[in-house]
């Protein structure tokens, strides 16, 4: 190798690495079954919202758990999805349907996490993935519902969220989501239990901050449902907030309750132009 | 791996206190003044030994959660939400450190510090950790009276 290719080599090794350790922190690239795919860990606020700036929660997370996000084949989250994409196959209920019956390719459900929840118009409310998933079971399989924090559920919105990896979070909060989002939103900034704590308290105040040896991040809630390292399995976003109120000393809502679906409305929003992450990897 | 990355917000961040006993003044009925309180609150002194251990333990007041403080760097991890409370004798009278570990927001308005000798006033109380409701009646304070002297006793050999 003669010297003009040698420097040739070290310098673009060099840029490579330091193009990568100036990126690195805004954008995270998956590898996938058949190439790659970016996602955006730090993008603007929309003008309402009172953080400088929307950072995933994988970047408050160690490297070793970043890395295990950057591969779909160490992503234990996938597992799931795989199980999923059985049940997405497979005839249950009255009708003798599946969900490949009438939806066709699980890829056709593209674009629709981004938007969750969103406002039901037939049904006059506002409805999750969760509540979607289960009227397709109940209304036209003729299956049972599933539970809300069930395996069964969880893995199915991960194989859904996943359809939708990369696309900005967009929520909408005007018009018939309104209450919803005011009435999340003043629950954010309410302190309960007996620890007198707010959702703001933590991730708006003091993401970025530690609580013994917490990293607290934003409470962005783009990447779930999240394969945590803690339990070994996907987690729904109403179970992780009621984690977070638990450890306020409170009484929790229920999944599925229409405190919960408010709350879901407003955190959703305040990530909306991050990327859905789903399924991430989180501690 | 930093193992410490791994472990979520302990569950119990602090911890139930557990008898009044007969000297204690009742929590309803400190006497705050601009957020001070002069008397001891079980009647008795501190010990300062004993404070350090409900400063550290995760179970008890679990200050160093929010605080960094030098002298307990044997407890591993301080976290940086609160100030630290390093020299805080010297910024501090007796009556001002037992007004704020009791009821912090007397003294700073809007503080997230929680208040660790009250029983009432909350929004959904629950049962500890539970996440189940608790009826305000049957709520302990989160430090009982003495522990929160102790923790004032530590709290004043740490002087600048």
């Amino acid at each position: 190798m003669n010297i003009l290719k040698k420097t040739t080599l070290i310098g673009g090794i060099l840029a490579l690495s330091l193009g990568f350790a100036a990126t690195a922190q805004d954008t995270l690239t998956i590898a996938t079954e058949t190439g790659t795919q970016e996602i955006m860990l730090k993008v603007k606020p929309p003008a309402w919202s009172p953080l400088p700036e929307l950072i995933s929660g994988l970047v408050f997370r160690s490297k070793e758990t970043q890395s295990l996000q950057a591969d779909d084949f160490g992503n234990p989250g996938m597992v799931f999805v795989e199980q999923a994409w059985e049940s997405w196959n497979t005839t249950d209920g009255s009708a003798g349907k599946s969900c490949a019956d009438c939806h066709g390719e699980p890829a056709k459900m593209a674009g629709v996490r981004a938007v969750m929840p969103k406002f039901n118009k037939d049904k006059g409310e506002m409805w999750t993935l969760e509540m979607y998933i289960n009227n397709c079971r109940t209304d036209r399989m003729g299956a049972d519902a599933w539970k809300w924090n069930s395996g069964s559920m969880v893995s199915m919105t991960g194989l859904i969220s996943l359809q939708s990896r990369g696309m900005p979070m967009n929520v909408a909060i005007d018009g018939d989501a309104a209450p919803y989002w005011e009435q999340g939103k003043e629950m954010y900034y309410s302190s309960t239990g007996q620890l007198e704590l707010s959702c703001a308290n933590c991730h708006e105040d003091n993401y970025d901050n530690y609580i013994r040896a917490d990293h607290l991040s934003q409470g962005q809630i783009n990447g779930f449902p999240a394969y945590r390292l803690k339990n070994a399995k996907l987690n729904s976003i109403h179970n992780r907030f009621k984690g977070c109120i638990r450890d306020t000393r409170a009484e929790t809502y229920k999944e599925g309750s229409p405190e919960f679906i408010a709350l879901e409305v407003y955190v959703a929003s305040r990530g909306n132009g991050l990327s859905v992450e789903g399924p991430s990897v989180r501690n | 791996m930093k193992p410490f990355l791994l472990v979520m917000v302990p569950v119990s961040m602090f911890a139930f206190a557990t008898v009044v006993a007969a000297a204690d003044v009742i929590p309803g009925e400190v006497m705050y003044q601009d957020g001070a309180v002069a008397a001891s609150l079980s009647g008795a002194a501190g010990d300062a030994d004993a404070g350090k251990k409900v400063m550290t333990t995760r179970s008890l007041g679990n200050c160093v959660a929010c605080h960094q403080v030098d002298a307990l760097s044997s407890a591993a991890f301080h976290g940086n939400v609160g100030p630290t409370l390093n020299g805080a004798a010297s910024r501090w009278t007796e009556a001002q450190l037992r007004g704020i570990v009791a009821d912090s927001k007397k003294t700073f308005e809007g503080s997230m510090m929680p208040s660790f000798y009250k029983k009432s006033g909350y929004i959904r109380p629950g049962n500890a950790y539970t996440g189940k409701a608790s009826a305000e009646a049957d709520l302990s304070t989160l430090l009982t009276a003495q522990q929160i002297e102790d923790v004032v006793a530590f709290l004043k050999t740490l002087k600048e």
